[in-house]
């Protein structure tokens, strides 16, 4: 079992926060990111990201809600709902990264 | 009488120019769910033939096929209805019919094509020759303020289509003998969720597998009087299932020499479920959670493809030993699979590799790859002489 020093351990935790509200993922991994929202996302919430068995993703649908709370519908999903957590595929940020760009008009794929 | 020679030049021209003469029986299309397009191809040459454009949104686009093999009419998710000539490979018509949809089914004459819809949730049927609006059943609920989504549309005997009602949990049996005229038999609470829909290859058992909750929902519709009944309830036995990241998808391809191959929703594993007293009779361990459980046509195999993350791989699973005997790896995202009408090849898609793999069935090698972008769903004509394709 790896031991962390008590010092370490309190600057990862002071630090994760910080990092999840402003590192942006590499170009490589945006571009993942984008394939996986369009794609496989897409499969209940549509390429266009209208909406399909779940619900519409578009700028004027998810303007009004709480980014937090969407962040946590990401990561978490929702229960009573076919929405499944994606905590084991995304970190906090690029979940936050992925609400962002829903929010402002989500990219197209570049190929 | 003499022709001059100009006029029996063209006419020879002509001739030349007219397309060979041929059935479409091996033919079929492969949806490129990104591009709005459709490629056609010859399941007997391995060949694309030629691409179709303007679509739509494909993103879970379906297909089904007059019963002359000649037209494919494709369901796109923004509502559109397209009928596609294989022959000529252009649009023979196209409309869009609602605002989210999901499917669709054609009726056992062959005269109506029905679409099933999300926005607004319910059921469209056309005229198959003209896509005439014929009738439109709305899938209202409650109190009747409310429309569910429409899930596993599938054509039965008489006419008639069965589908099911997401957000309300019911199965509805609509009878189209008179077109304009719609009869509904609605069978209420049959569990939470239903997620789509098969009829056997008899066409005699519609079966709703459930989100929900554990298990599926079975109507004998010899026997409607009986009403809805639960199947393979509590398959899960409480335990907690895993995130589900793509529902699955079933047919009438799940039934094989007695038994239905049903998935297993939030577990990795095949469901084993004997047909005549349908009771489970076994549960097949596989990879990942499968979306796709396909019974090559002789029933002899079961193919499965998986959910994300697991969604590079397939699975067979030889009937007569009832355990996974080959995994392969045709490339990244495989989203659909389709056999030849007699099973020897399958024609598999692999999303993020833009290409489809053709596999021979009986040893596993593989005999071609075509170039194609972003491939899901692969439809070949065959499924025009099947119920509850």
């Amino acid at each position: 079992m790896t031991q962390y020093s008590g010092k370490a351990l309190v600057a990862l935790i002071l630090l994760a926060p910080v990092a999840a509200l402003t590192a942006d993922p590499s170009p490589g991994r945006s571009r993942d990111l984008v394939r996986m929202v369009r794609q496989d996302c897409g499969s209940c919430h549509g390429l266009t990201l209208k909406g399909g068995l779940g619900p519409p993703l578009l700028p004027e649908t998810l303007r009004e809600k709480p980014a937090e709370s969407l962040r946590y519908t990401v990561l978490l999903g929702r229960p009573g709902t076919p929405m499944p957590p994606w905590n084991a595929f995304l970190t906090e940020a690029e979940a936050d990264w992925i609400v962002r760009q829903l929010i402002a008009g989500f990219p197209e794929e570049t190929r | 009488m003499k022709f001059p020679t100009a006029i029996l030049a063209a006419l020879l021209l002509s001739a030349c120019a007219a397309p060979a003469l041929r059935g479409t029986g091996d033919l079929g299309i492969v949806i490129e769910r990104a591009g709005g397009s459709v490629v056609v191809v010859d399941s007997s040459a391995r060949a694309i033939l030629g691409r179709v454009e303007g679509l739509g949104d494909l993103s879970h686009a379906s297909a089904v096929y007059s019963r002359d093999g000649r037209y494919a009419y494709v369901f796109g998710r923004d509502g559109g209805l397209t009928k596609v000539d294989l022959l000529e490979r252009r649009i023979a018509r196209r409309i869009v019919q609602a605002g989210n949809s999901i499917g669709g089914a054609i009726s056992q004459d062959g005269r109506l094509v029905a679409s099933q819809n999300y926005e607004p949730g319910g059921v469209k049927v056309f005229d198959a020759d003209t896509l005439e609006l014929l009738a439109d059943i709305p899938a209202t609920f409650g109190d009747g303020s409310r429309r569910s989504k429409v899930v596993g549309l599938a054509d039965v005997p008489g006419n008639q289509f069965a589908f099911a009602l997401f957000e309300a949990g019911e199965i509805w049996v609509a009878d189209l003998s008179k077109p304009r005229e719609p009869k509904v038999t609605k069978f209420r609470n049959i569990g939470s969720q239903p997620y789509d829909g098969l009829v056997t290859p008899d066409g005699r058992h519609y079966i709703a597998g459930l989100f929900g909750e554990d298990g599926l929902a079975l109507v004998d519709l010899w026997q409607p009087e009986q009403g809805a009944r639960k199947i393979l309830a509590n398959y899960g036995k409480g335990q907690e299932k895993l995130p589900v990241f793509k529902m699955p998808h079933l047919r009438g391809w799940a039934v094989a020499g007695g038994r239905a191959y049903l998935p297993a929703i939030g577990r990795h594993e095949v469901l084993v479920v004997d047909t005549a007293t349908w009771q489970e009779v076994g549960r097949i361990p596989v990879k990942g959670q499968p979306v796709f459980v396909m019974a090559r046509p002789d029933g002899r195999q079961i193919w499965v493809n998986f959910a994300f993350p697991d969604y590079s791989h397939v699975q067979v699973i030889d009937t007569l030993e009832q355990k996974v005997v080959q995994t392969l790896s045709p490339g990244k995202a495989v989203l659909h699979m389709e056999f030849t009408p007699r099973g020897e090849h399958v024609w598999i898609s692999a999303r993020d590799d833009n290409r489809v793999v053709v596999y021979d069935t009986a040893n596993f090698a593989k005999l071609a790859e075509l170039p194609a972008q972003t491939p899901s769903g692969i439809f070949f004509t065959s499924r025009a002489a099947r119920i509850g394709f």
